[in-house]
């Protein structure tokens, strides 16, 4: 036996043990019906060549390996960045479990959620009685400030009307009348989790300021000179909005953070278990309609809400995920714009440091190619920025971009001289990417954990930057927005190209005369 | 321009729901209204009188070819036929597959983000049969069709059928603004039909907003798929059609909350009228040959 209790072997070392292996190939003999090894590799050769790729984007009917989530997802993400804020899904209860696993995987943190549990036979006479049991228990059980109601997919076939039962729920004493309850309807089949994301988030926005669904009046604008702060779905939300609120402390600029969960999965291990941690307060939510103007970050992940605050008669700045030194520009000169406010010197000092330290590096970056994938706002910020360091994003990639975001990222192309080979490949999955990584090679690959089958099948080291991370720790905490922001993104890139290249540089006696102790 | 008027036709299957509520809404055009019809049937056949065409292409087909419904433009889905009135399909599977349900949600909201509804007095809505699932009771939700008007006959599942819908209506009022506008007849020529629907408006609350004769008129219209309006404008027909929008047209505002009767009740009522003898056991189940 190779496992012992005086030194227990992990799973990584233990089925490396002689009869493991062993049972594994007998398994694989007399079992699987492996096809040859011999046939086997002739097909993974093939689905490297031109031929294979050809096919492969002709593909009509089915997605592999999609870059995105379902809408729900978004609304969950939407509704815990409101104070005391329990998110309710209508619907059946494995998607919650989804969406909660999925942010914990990433945050590192639980997140709340709860779900009204619908089966067949609410399937079959409708959700409605779901919802009255289910608002009353979540409402007793976690005292919540308020209930964010989005849906699943099942809840979205049958047709339930979210304001309907609603109401019937409050008629029938679930909760109180005055319970704040914005809802959503969010169909996991349309879009993707940034729809949800926008659905959710005017769900609630609509909800304060249009008269709380008929139980109030809807609220008048009386413009003042506050500024609203709309993130969009972002996995780095806890390190971007502190980074935020810090740029806008420089300034002293009066905001609203509209949506902000940046508290809510990073709590403290102190004793106490926070159900419920910051947030916007339902009160800043409602009195964000007299704000002068409301920058959003991440317009595709916002579109909806973004238009109906226009509606209002606010000024919308739409922004594209910026990063670097001309996103971040962009992002202060509006603010400085917006408000009369001077750009304080704390951050035009932090700019400099920025260009100084993509200065020290250009050598390394210059001129490095890049694939890259991801949500479409997050694809505008990284393509601007890796442009702007002299490198090529040769390939641009994202499954809910649309063809008004490709004409957007080509225009990026178009305006740098790096851009000249690069490639934008709206509505396409992972395994359209795995085909480009084999003909059009490139020294790295940006994007989420899930890249790390794509990084192992071609070899293309993975720059891990996107929602989810799951594999590796903490970098939510980290900001990727503001000078700061764009200091890590560059020193994340550049940690790669380093290992990559000491990793190259290593055969002792046969490729270490590069194996320098300086880069 | 006045606020937008939101109707919607329901009605048991076959009993001429498309047909009276294109008829009535071309002569609503005629009155100078501004019309955009949703058919929310699968058969897709509620607006043809207007388009002059066999069916018109669904919004769920042309989605289904072009990938999604967030893939359409508004151009593709939306046809203009007699005196500018805009017809929309929503469409729906083949039988036996799929949610038409969930087509009817889809249709609705992609027409009002991409706004189908800019510039209409009216937008009426064509649902199938019976309210069933939450899907067809869509239109009827806070915010859409504010007056239901219900197309019925003296026929006892006509009958059966209006009031089904007027508990469907009597779910949504309670928490939205829906109303029950009224109850349109469709001449089967059945046994003291006009006072049958009267007495049944009565129970449910409403009335009975029109009685329309039956003509064959309206079937020689209908083979050159026309409303009758436009095939025999001079005719009593079409003066019917026109009484009727006058009518509905007359009618905002004035919608009720319906009271929907018992299964029992509705019996009585056909007994009242002798159209259904009182319990006969010895009937029941019994061949015409043999009783």
């Amino acid at each position: 036996m190779s496992q012992n209790a005086e030194k227990v072997l992990d799973h990584f070392k233990l089925f490396r043990e002689p009869e493991y292996k062993e049972m594994f190939a007998r398994k694989k003999e007399e079992f699987e019906y492996a096809v040859p090894a011999e046939a086997l590799q002739h097909t993974i050769e093939w689905t490297k060549t031109e031929d294979y790729k050809e096919k492969n984007f002709a593909r009509e009917a089915l997605t592999v390996n999609p870059a995105k989530a379902c809408q729900p997802l978004g609304a969950v993400f939407a509704a815990n960045g409101f104070e005391g804020t329990l998110p309710f899904v209508h619907g059946s209860q494995g998607c919650v479990a989804y969406y909660r696993s999925h942010f914990s995987r990433h945050f590192k943190e639980p997140t709340s959620c709860v779900s009204s549990s619908m089966t067949e036979d609410a399937a079959v006479f409708g959700g409605l009685n779901n919802m009255i049991d289910g608002l009353a228990n979540a409402y007793s059980l976690y005292k919540p400030k308020m209930i964010a109601v989005s849906t699943t997919c099942m809840a979205e076939v049958i047709g339930d009307d979210l304001n309907a039962f609603i109401k019937t729920s409050r008629e029938k004493g679930s909760i109180p009348n005055e319970f704040d309850v914005p809802f959503a309807h969010t169909p996991a089949f349309v879009g993707s989790h940034i729809t949800g994301y926008d659905n959710a988030l005017l769900g609630v926005v609509k909800y304060f300021w249009d008269g709380k669904a008929g139980m109030a009046p809807a609220l008048e604008r009386k413009p003042n000179k506050s500024v609203n702060f709309i993130g969009g779905f972002d996995g780095y939300v806890v390190g971007n909005n502190r980074e935020i609120r810090r740029i806008f402390n420089e300034f002293g600029i009066k905001y609203t953070m509209l949506c902000d969960p940046s508290d809510a999965w990073d709590t403290p291990t102190d004793g106490e278990f926070r159900m419920y941690d910051g947030g916007t307060t339902l009160e800043d939510t409602a009195n964000a309609i007299h704000a002068k103007a409301t920058i959003v970050m991440q317009t595709i992940s916002t579109e909806k809400t973004a238009a109906f605050i226009e509606s209002k008669g606010q000024e919308v700045v739409r922004l594209h995920h910026p990063v670097g030194v001309a996103g971040t520009d962009h992002l202060l000169m509006e603010l400085s714009r917006i408000t009369g406010k001077e750009i304080p010197e704390s951050l035009t000092k932090e700019r400099g440091r920025l260009v100084d330290a993509i200065a020290d590096s250009s050598a390394h970056i210059h001129g490095k190619k890049f694939a890259l994938y991801g949500d479409p706002d997050t694809m505008l910020g990284l393509t601007a920025f890796l442009l702007e360091l002299g490198a090529e994003p040769v390939t641009v990639l994202s499954t809910n971009g649309d063809n008004d975001w490709a004409a957007k990222v080509q225009a990026l192309f178009d305006a740098s001289p790096f851009g000249t080979n690069c490639k934008v490949y709206p509505k396409k999955d992972l395994w359209h990417l795995r085909s480009l990584l084999f003909t059009e090679p490139v020294d790295f690959l940006i994007g989420n954990t899930f890249g790390k089958y794509l990084d192992r099948d071609t070899n293309t080291p993975l720059i891990r930057i996107g929602f989810p991370i799951f594999d590796r720790h903490h970098k939510h905490r980290y900001p990727v927005w503001g000078y700061q922001g764009g200091l890590n993104v560059l020193v994340t890139i550049l940690d790669k190209i380093f290992d990559t290249m000491d990793a190259d540089t290593n055969g002792i006696g046969t490729t270490d005369y590069s194996f320098d102790i300086i880069r | 321009m006045a606020a937008l008027r939101q109707i919607a036709f329901y009605g048991k299957g076959g009993i001429g729901k498309s047909t009276t509520s294109q008829n009535t809404l071309a002569a609503l055009a005629e009155m100078g209204q501004k019309i955009l019809i949703v058919g929310c049937d699968p058969k897709a056949d509620s607006t043809r009188l207007i388009l002059h065409a066999k069916a018109q292409d669904t919004v769920l087909s042309l989605a289904a070819e072009a990938g999604s419904v967030e893939d359409l433009e508004l151009e593709d889905v939306m046809k203009v036929g007699y005196r500018d009135i805009r017809c929309v399909e929503s469409g729906g599977p083949e039988p036996g597959v799929g949610c038409a349900g969930r087509g009817v949600i889809t249709s609705i909201n992609f027409l009002e983000e991409n706004g189908a509804y800019d510039g209409a007095d009216y937008v009426s809505y064509d649902v199938l049969g019976d309210v069933v699932c939450g899907g067809f009771a869509m239109p009827i939700r806070e915010n859409k069709a504010q007056e239901i008007y219900i197309v019925m006959s003296g026929e006892m599942m006509a009958m059966y059928a209006a009031n089904n819908i007027s508990k469907g209506v009597l779910k949504y009022a309670n928490s939205g603004g829906v109303r029950l506008g009224g109850l349109v007849c469709n001449e089967r020529q059945t046994d003291k039909e006009l006072e049958l629907a009267e007495a049944l408006a009565g129970m449910l609350g409403t009335k009975l907003i029109h009685f329309v004769p039956r003509d064959n008129i309206v079937q020689h219209a209908e083979l050159r798929r026309m409303t009758v309006l436009e095939y025999a404008p001079e005719s009593k027909q079409a003066e019917e059609y026109r009484q009727l929008a006058q009518k509905i047209h007359a009618n905002a505002g004035n919608g009720t909350i319906p009271t929907p009767i018992t299964m029992d009740q509705l019996e009585d009522l056909l007994m009242d009228f002798g159209i259904m003898k009182k319990e006969d056991e010895s009937v029941i189940g019994k061949a015409a040959a043999v009783a």
